[in-house]
């Protein structure tokens, strides 16, 4: 069978270019656990993972071959089928958000028309399998854990969705792929129009940290407060699937912010490629983490309080300032 | 083909999973089941090109409405409603007419609902009925401008609303 005949059927291609986009991502979410511990090391002045190959860079094939050696143990109290299926589908829901995101040289498993919705919808309901786990681990921290998670999830769902409401208005398309198309020539709607785009990049950036339980806004698994918040009874792969999960969504929101307002493949007169997209997200990982080493944990009273009395009027204003904008120009 | 193997599969789970929703006895067992029967709903509408219903489906039902959910089952004392919950409620006489007259209504609409449409011929729907912005048209553009404005004003009083409550915490 050619290369163009595989194209051609859409499952097919969607197989190919749905395992392909998801072996890359998977890597670099290994790898972006090695850049967070070297990264660590460096601002605490310390080597960090430099052991296993050079630099530590075989640190995270070693990490989970160790992992799958563990004893795949269950906590006599837990409710089994919730507590096994919570880590499973917190991944499944991330990695499916994947589909809709554009690297670039036509790269993207499936364009939907109302991809952004898609994305937000599909990774917002990860707070789902969170709450199980905490509920389904029968231990006092881990389901306080779970309660905040939720209630992060669905107080942050509505500034992240009005944040990204700006572009789609901008735009006049839910597809990101008509976003990225919008913004080509180096006019990424971070910069412009001057304001909305901008306030609504810092906007959508905070808010998926908090919808990724990120510090500052990792409240549900506060290990200062609580233990380990929903993964505290949860080992060896069990709990790797969720580590994996909440840096898979870091990388996906970093892509989806960089599709949406940071032009996607184009880079204004450096030209357009999946490269520029995959750089793009990377430095936006990369800020993540940066982030996490910098900014002190806020409490939950001050999340909630900093959704709703900030982000969720500023949102609002912004959407109206970009609706303004497309009918005045 | 293919895509009546999903379908079934998709049918399937969201039957299976609301049978459980209404067999378990523990409370949030079932609500997760209703996340699970919204997930493969919202695919049957995806399915059938409705697109907007299906992401909205995720969105709204399962996830900011079964959210709401947890948070008023957990906010109930959930030892008191373990297992003798639903025998306290009434004997299993009533328990057994309460249940059959439900079946029997739902059976009612369905009947009511199949001669509306019996003898008329079912179109399929034009290409592209379901997408954002044939939504987006019928409800700005047609005759649905009126209620969908009224509907979003009553949420942004709630959203008002959310922000003073927040507020006065401070």
């Amino acid at each position: 069978m050619s290369a163009a005949m595989v194209l051609d059927n859409p499952w097919l291609r969607g197989l190919v270019i749905g395992g392909g986009v998801l072996g890359v991502v998977l890597g670099i979410v290994a790898y972006a656990i090695w850049f967070e511990r070297k990264f660590t090391g460096l601002m605490h002045q310390r080597p960090g993972p430099n052991v296993v190959g050079w630099a530590g860079l075989l640190q995270p094939i070693a990490d989970v071959l160790k992992l799958f050696q563990k004893d795949d143990r269950l906590p006599a109290a837990v409710d089994r089928p919730l507590f096994v299926l919570a880590p499973v589908l917190m991944l499944a829901a991330t990695m499916m958000a994947l589909a809709v995101v554009p690297w670039g040289w036509g790269v993207v498993v499936a364009d939907l028309h109302i991809g952004v919705l898609f994305a937000l919808s599909i990774t917002s309901l990860a707070a789902i399998p969170i709450w199980m786990a905490g509920w389904a681990s029968n231990n006092k921290y881990a389901l306080l854990g779970g309660m905040r998670a939720a209630a992060q999830a669905i107080s942050y769902e509505v500034p992240l969705l009005l944040s990204v409401t700006v572009p789609v208005v901008l735009a006049g398309s839910f597809r990101l792929g008509d976003i990225v198309a919008a913004q080509a020539g180096g006019r990424w709607f971070a910069l412009w129009p001057p304001g909305p785009g901008f306030f609504a990049f810092v906007l959508f950036y905070l808010s998926s940290l908090a919808e990724a339980n990120r510090i500052p806004f990792d409240i549900p698994e506060a290990e200062s407060e609580l233990v380990g918040g929903i993964t505290t009874e949860y080992g060896g792969m069990k709990f790797a699937l969720f580590y994996l999960g909440e840096y898979l969504h870091t990388v996906v929101a970093s892509a989806i912010a960089s599709a949406a307002f940071l032009g996607g493949s184009d880079m204004g007169p450096l030209g357009d490629g999946l490269h520029w997209m995959l750089l793009k997200t990377l430095l936006l990982t990369a800020s993540v983490i940066f982030v996490r080493w910098s900014w002190l944990r806020l409490r939950a009273d001050q999340l909630m309080a900093l959704c709703w009395t900030v982000f969720v009027p500023g949102g609002l204003v912004l959407v109206m300032a970009s609706a303004l904008w497309v009918h005045l120009t | 083909m293919l895509e009546a193997v999903i379908f079934y599969v998709f049918a399937l789970a969201a039957v299976v999973l609301g049978i459980i929703v209404v067999t378990r006895r523990n409370p949030i067992a079932s609500a997760i089941a209703l996340v699970g029967t919204f997930f493969f709903l919202a695919g049957m509408y995806a399915m059938l090109d409705a697109h907007f219903v299906a992401v909205i489906q995720l969105l709204v039902y399962a996830g900011a409405i079964m959210v709401l959910f947890i948070f008023v089952m957990m906010l109930l004392n959930l030892r008191e409603m373990g297992e003798g919950m639903v025998a306290d409620i009434a004997g299993a006489t009533t328990r057994g007419i309460l249940g059959l007259s439900a079946v029997g209504l739902v059976g009612i609409g369905i009947y009511v609902g199949l001669q509306g449409v019996a003898g008329r011929k079912l179109g399929v729907a034009a290409e592209g009925t379901g997408t954002i912005e044939a939504v987006g048209r019928a409800l700005f553009g047609g005759s649905y401008l009126l209620p969908f404005e009224i509907a979003s004003a009553l949420l942004t009083v709630a959203m008002i609303g959310a922000v003073v409550i927040a507020k006065r915490e401070i």
